[in-house]
């Protein structure tokens, strides 16, 4: 079954420089979330989520007293399908590389999606992401975003 | 709080052995002779620990359930005499276990939903066990002899994945909650046909205005508490009987009592009352509150434990055999037990 694209002419942008930046031993600041999950792969193009702009280092906001890391990305296209899954990868990356008692919310850009309500919804509802990290297909899905970023994190 | 003797939580036990977040908790309900409570959790991990105290009053793991759901066990809850547990899981399945022979079997697998099952519950006669799933769907399941479990009603009304089921403490009435953010009553018409007899919602009720995750009836059923991702928790008066059939136009119906807000930062995943009606919240702030119904009706906050966990609070539940001890379980793997000590009630 061929399905269409949902965006099948992105706007790609060049990766950019990166030096590694100056930063308090123990402290958590927005750049290390962002070096984390800037490489994602985005599930419909062979992009990172930083090169379609779904996420920049504005995206990510963190409160270290509170425990708190908070991502706001913007999906290409205002029906992007995909945005829940964008969701899980960051999620899934997150709690894969930060202590697991940070809370962390994920939400879409305000006004980048026309179903943002729901979507914010879902990808905050931690039963139904737990659920959808169960699924064999959605998981791989997920996996491929998240391991094709290795060979250009730090 | 004020005054000499001041309530306090204390932390008596700490239950380790889950090797991934834990849901939910139930204790069981038996309270023959000689028998110390038991206590059944499950989580992430695929697994259903039983956890009972020894002579010398330190806790252990009994038995551990596993091998029979491939996914998370989502929820717990033990049959009123005690005898069978029922585990609710994301693999579509409920599992019935029996303690016989020194182990648990599992004697009876409820199919039917098409994905997770969220929640179950027997009804205070044990002849009936409801289910709720992503499906949308609550169904109610008979038991018949020879352990076997026929579907009697498929509630159809949430618009939906419902979160939790609860029968009422003593009548044959069921209340759903749900994603859609409304709580529905549902009785049969005395003809065995169930209906939805009254919906609770935001608009018209006072209701949760995001996810409502959890539910607890008083022991004298007069009164229902409702939590949610609105990080709320309200208060409903359930006196009228929604057992019976209405008869003409008499609109007897549950109402809203009490909204108590600003307590938790984040969504309250759970909450229970106690037999002395005290309620117990935990939420994903790692708090527990707990508060006392005081004249008005109002309620009043007894003490907030600030880091009870390390992580999310998705289940406190009251002992039935010991009205001072709470059971909390986090996703930070572990179960706690914690003594209330102290003026609580004043």
């Amino acid at each position: 079954m061929t399905v269409g694209m949902i965006n099948a002419n992105p706007v790609v942008h060049e990766r950019p420089e990166r030096a590694a930046h100056p930063h308090a031993a123990d402290a958590l600041d927005p750049l290390d979330v962002f070096d984390t999950v800037r490489d994602i792969k985005d599930p419909e193009h062979p992009y990172s989520l930083e090169q379609l702009s779904v996420l920049s280092e504005e995206s990510v906001s963190v409160d270290e007293k509170l425990g708190r890391i908070q991502i706001t990305f913007t999906p290409t296209v205002q029906h992007c399908s995909m945005a829940t899954v964008i969701g899980l990868c960051l999620r899934l990356k997150l709690m894969q590389n930060f202590p697991p008692h940070f809370k962390i919310d994920i939400k879409v850009a305000p006004g980048s999606l026309a179903n943002e309500e729901s979507v914010n919804k879902q990808l905050n509802d931690k039963e139904r992401v737990a659920a959808a990290l169960e699924n064999p297909n959605l998981r791989q899905l997920v996996d491929e975003c998240l391991c094709s970023n290795d060979s250009h994190s730090r | 709080m004020d005054g000499g003797g001041a309530a306090e939580l204390r932390e008596a036990h700490r239950l380790t052995g889950h090797s991934d977040r834990v849901w939910s908790l139930a204790w069981n309900p038996f309270t023959g002779s000689g028998a110390g409570p038991v206590l059944a959790s499950c989580g992430g991990d695929k697994a259903v620990r039983i956890w009972k105290r020894s002579p010398d009053g330190a806790w252990h793991c009994s038995d551990v359930l596993e091998d029979t759901h491939n996914r998370t066990v989502r929820s717990c809850a033990w049959s009123p005499d005690g005898k069978l547990l029922a585990t609710a899981s994301f693999d579509s399945t409920t599992a019935i276990w029996e303690y016989s022979g020194g182990d648990f079997e599992c004697v009876a697998t409820l199919e039917g939903h098409e994905n997770e099952v969220k929640s179950v519950s027997w009804s205070s006669s044990g002849s009936l066990l409801a289910t709720c799933s992503r499906d949308k769907t609550v169904w109610i399941w008979e038991m018949q002899p020879g352990n076997e479990y026929e579907c009697v009603a498929v509630l159809q009304g949430h618009t939906q994945d419902v979160k939790m089921v609860q029968w009422h403490p003593f009548l044959d009435v069921l209340v759903s909650v749900s994603y859609d953010n409304s709580i529905k009553v549902w009785a049969d018409d005395g003809d065995d046909e169930w209906h939805c007899v009254q919906t609770l919602t935001e608009a018209d009720n006072c209701g949760h205005s995001s996810t409502v995750w959890a539910l607890s009836f008083n022991k004298k059923g007069d009164r229902m508490v409702t939590c949610s991702d609105d990080r709320t928790l309200k208060i409903w008066d359930t006196s009228a009987d929604l057992s019976q059939p209405k008869t003409g136009d008499d609109h007897e119906s549950w109402r809203h009592l009490s909204t108590l807000t600003g307590y938790h930062g984040r969504t309250i995943f759970s909450a229970h009352l106690s037999s002395e009606d005290i309620i117990a919240s935990g939420a994903g702030d790692d708090t527990i509150c707990l508060f006392t119904e005081v004249e008005g009706p109002s309620y009043r906050l007894i003490l907030k434990k600030e880091k009870a966990h390390d992580m999310d609070i998705n289940c406190v539940r009251w002992c039935p055999q010991d009205p001072r001890m709470l059971a909390s379980a986090s996703d930070d793997g572990t179960v706690k037990l914690w003594e209330l000590r102290g003026n609580a009630l004043d």
